[in-house]
């Protein structure tokens, strides 16, 4: 607890500069990589990241100083021309866009590789230092870096904001975004140089290999909590600056921690937890309406299976036995009782000695699905013009989907039909 | 004689990655050999915690399931979760990542592991590593004896299923309508993936496995329409970066992993341009107007 206050009180410097630089940093790459993600090329970030090491190199060879301008300058170049050679080699040769990010990544990457231990091995003194671009180096920001990593936020969030509408239309429909007089090429390279940037900041705070993170996991987690996109660059915002938080956090109680895999560990569990039981597209809650949706089918078909026997007989005030249902349609004998006792609580069907029968609403409720289901079957016949006993297996799944609203329109299109195709009558 | 341990090492991952590189890049997978060859990482590390020594065997084991485990989460992130496949893929490697540097720092006084020697290994060293018996017979570099097994392993591999693996990564409606298990053979193949990964990535590292998986595919890819004589080009091509790639190294005095990613990708550039039938700059001939 007296950890947690001394840290949150900000006293001490460099717990101020690492927790802010971490902010700003996970922040700022979380908005620009929601846009590439939704572009579906949220691996481009990986091979930037690799792609950096080989402009620091030479921009050190070439000057032959650390200046963090001159590194940053060479990182950036080379960050951008990866990304251009991606696209060349996607557009013009018959290579996947996956083997050409592993390709340009490895390459890249081999270069630097190449260059750095090179250089380490010329004896130079003034190199040591290089490959804080390799691994990071977030706990030990400094009021400088700070400074960087504040303009780059601030540029990067201003960016966004004032080519928003078109960066918008850039993700979700180029050819549209083409076709108005959009400049789309320019717009692919302003997003291109927004992605290099945030890399080329980031990279010194969490790493070659966690860059990627920094992007694409809080955007792929905020993708789950919403369908707009200012609420999606927000919530990604949020998880991103908190993760960041949490993870300067972890490394001031536990020193020996570092923080960059802690706020990517903290942000991917976000992630996860977000992939399970985010409303609407999280897996638990999709299990849940697959569920529900699988029970209310079952009960429609029970009552209208009861419905239909009582049709046959002509009589609704008689219970039906449950091997009578069974004989006219085969559902497993213990998803039909489950389903029977069911609808018993809900007081569509009634138990009585020698079986089941349907209440009022019960029988409306069977009637209607009784309907739909043959009035599907007499749209089909009519308007798609197929053969009467092909119509029946199509009928029955969309007997459940069918709202009031359709209901009615299929009643106006067919004039208020009495039969459908097998002669049977469309109960009213 | 290092100089020649070397190559051999080189050329033996060459083998192994190229060959199944060449299936990874038809189904479109590149990227998920790139992700395993990183989240093998805490694998290593948990199997050097609970064996206490840089064994081969615990080592190979522990990071053959994580490699698994990897194709399994990014499977269900993108099939069950319904995330985009490359977040899932981008997503999984880096938090197995992340858990193994943590786990490197957590144990740091027992855990003689460093990041970056699974980044860039160290292929110098192979020589250094003898199998010596105890009457003081040598066998050769350790290392050599680890690519061997593994690369003859990826070999029967390819042999022996090799209508299956062909089938599955061309046509795997038609595969699975003659009774092939689809997911089976996907599993084995990453299984296979992870096991070369491991193999080698205490010699090679993790970009070098990567550059093979890719470069020698891909450039063999624009040379060629026949699966077959791809799958001999990219290892012929490979041999050839490790041969190339070790002198480049030795000129420049530089690490030799980078020295032969490099050499991948001057192989690509040269077949990008120079390709009979692909290549840009010759291209043009063949498409003459009728």
């Amino acid at each position: 607890m007296n950890e947690f206050l001394e840290f949150f009180s900000f006293a001490d410097a460099n717990v101020r500069f690492v927790t802010i630089g971490s902010i700003l940093l996970a922040s700022s790459s979380a908005v620009v990589g929601c846009f590439s993600l939704l572009r579906k090329r949220a691996l481009v970030g990986d091979a930037v990241a690799h792609a950096v090491l080989p402009g620091v190199c030479l921009a050190f060879i070439l000057s032959g100083t650390k200046n963090p301008f001159i590194l940053l300058l060479g990182a950036f170049i080379t960050g951008w021309f990866s990304l251009v050679v991606i696209d060349f080699i996607t557009a013009r040769t018959r290579i996947k866009e996956d083997t050409a990010i592993g390709l340009v990544l490895s390459v890249f990457f081999g270069i630097g590789i190449l260059l750095l231990t090179s250089i380490q091995h010329s004896g130079n003194a003034a190199q040591s230092g290089l490959d804080k671009f390799l691994f990071g180096k977030a706990a030990s920001l400094v009021g400088e870096d700070l400074i960087v990593f504040s303009v780059v936020a601030v540029l990067l969030l201003v960016a966004t904001i004032v080519f928003y509408k078109e960066l918008m239309l850039l993700c979700f429909d180029q050819a549209y975004a083409r076709t108005i007089g959009f400049p789309v090429r320019a717009l692919e390279l302003l997003l291109t140089t927004l992605t290099v940037f945030a890399v080329v900041v980031g990279i010194q705070a969490v790493g070659v290999v966690l860059m990627a993170a920094m992007l694409i996991t809080p955007a792929a987690a905020a993708r789950f909590w919403t369908e707009k996109l200012p609420v999606m660059l927000l919530i990604a915002a949020v998880m991103g600056a908190f993760s960041g938080l949490a993870g300067a956090f972890v490394s001031y109680t536990a020193p020996s921690m570092p923080t960059g895999p802690w706020i990517v560990l903290i942000i991917s569990l976000i992630a996860i937890l977000s992939f399970a039981f985010a409303p609407g597209r999280g897996w638990v809650s999709r299990i849940i309406r697959q569920r529900r949706n699988r029970s209310r089918i079952l009960d429609e078909n029970i009552l209208k299976l009861l419905y239909q026997v009582g049709e046959l007989k002509e009589n609704f005030t008689d219970a039906q036995s449950i091997t009578e249902l069974m004989q006219r349609r085969h559902l497993p004998q213990n998803s039909i009782l489950k389903g029977l006792k069911k609808l018993q609580c809900e007081g569509f069907v009634s138990k009585q000695q020698n079986g089941w029968l349907l209440t009022e609403e019960g029988r409306i409720r069977g009637r209607r699905v009784v309907r739909l289901h043959r009035l599907w079957e007499l749209y089909l016949t009519q308007y798609l013009e197929l053969p009467s006993d092909h119509v029946h297996e199509d009928a029955e799944t969309i007997e459940h989907i069918i709202t009031p609203e359709l209901e009615e329109k299929l009643m106006e299109e067919l004039n208020y039909p009495a039969l459908d195709p097998h002669q049977s009558k469309i109960p009213l | 004689m290092n100089a020649f341990w070397i190559i051999l090492t080189g050329s033996l991952v060459a083998t192994c990655c190229s060959l199944l590189g060449c299936y990874l890049i038809l189904r479109r997978m590149a990227m998920v050999g790139d992700a395993i060859s990183h989240a093998v990482l805490p694998g290593i590390v948990i199997a050097f915690l609970l064996s206490g020594s840089r064994d081969t065997v615990p080592m190979l084991i522990g990071a053959g399931l994580l490699g698994v485990l990897t194709t399994f989460l990014i499977e269900f992130f993108h099939r069950y979760a319904r995330v985009q496949a490359d977040a899932a893929i981008g997503v999984t490697f880096t938090s197995l990542f992340a858990i193994g540097i943590i786990l490197i720092s957590v144990f740091a006084g027992q855990v003689d592991l460093d990041q970056d020697c699974v980044l860039y290994g160290e292929i110098a060293y192979v020589p250094l590593d003898l199998w010596l018996t105890d009457n003081g017979l040598s066998y050769g570099p350790r290392t050599i004896w680890t690519l061997g097994v593994v690369t003859l392993l990826i070999l029967s591999f390819i042999v022996i299923g090799y209508k299956e693996l062909f089938l599955t990564a061309f046509d795997p409606a038609y595969a699975a309508a003659i009774g092939i298990s689809t997911s089976l053979w996907y599993y084995l193949l990453m299984t296979a993936v992870s096991l070369t990964t491991v193999a080698s990535f205490e010699s090679v590292g993790a970009i070098l496995v990567v550059a093979f998986i890719v470069g020698p595919p891909a450039t063999a890819y624009l040379l060629t329409d026949n699966f077959k004589t791809m799958l001999i080009l990219s290892v012929i091509l490979g041999v050839i970066a490790s041969f190339s790639g070790y002198y480049l190294a030795v000129w420049l005095d530089g690490s030799i992993a980078g020295a032969i990613a490099t050499v991948t990708g001057v192989e690509f550039i040269l077949a990008l341009c120079f390709s009979p039938q692909r290549g840009l700059l010759l291209k043009r001939r063949t498409l003459q107007p009728v």
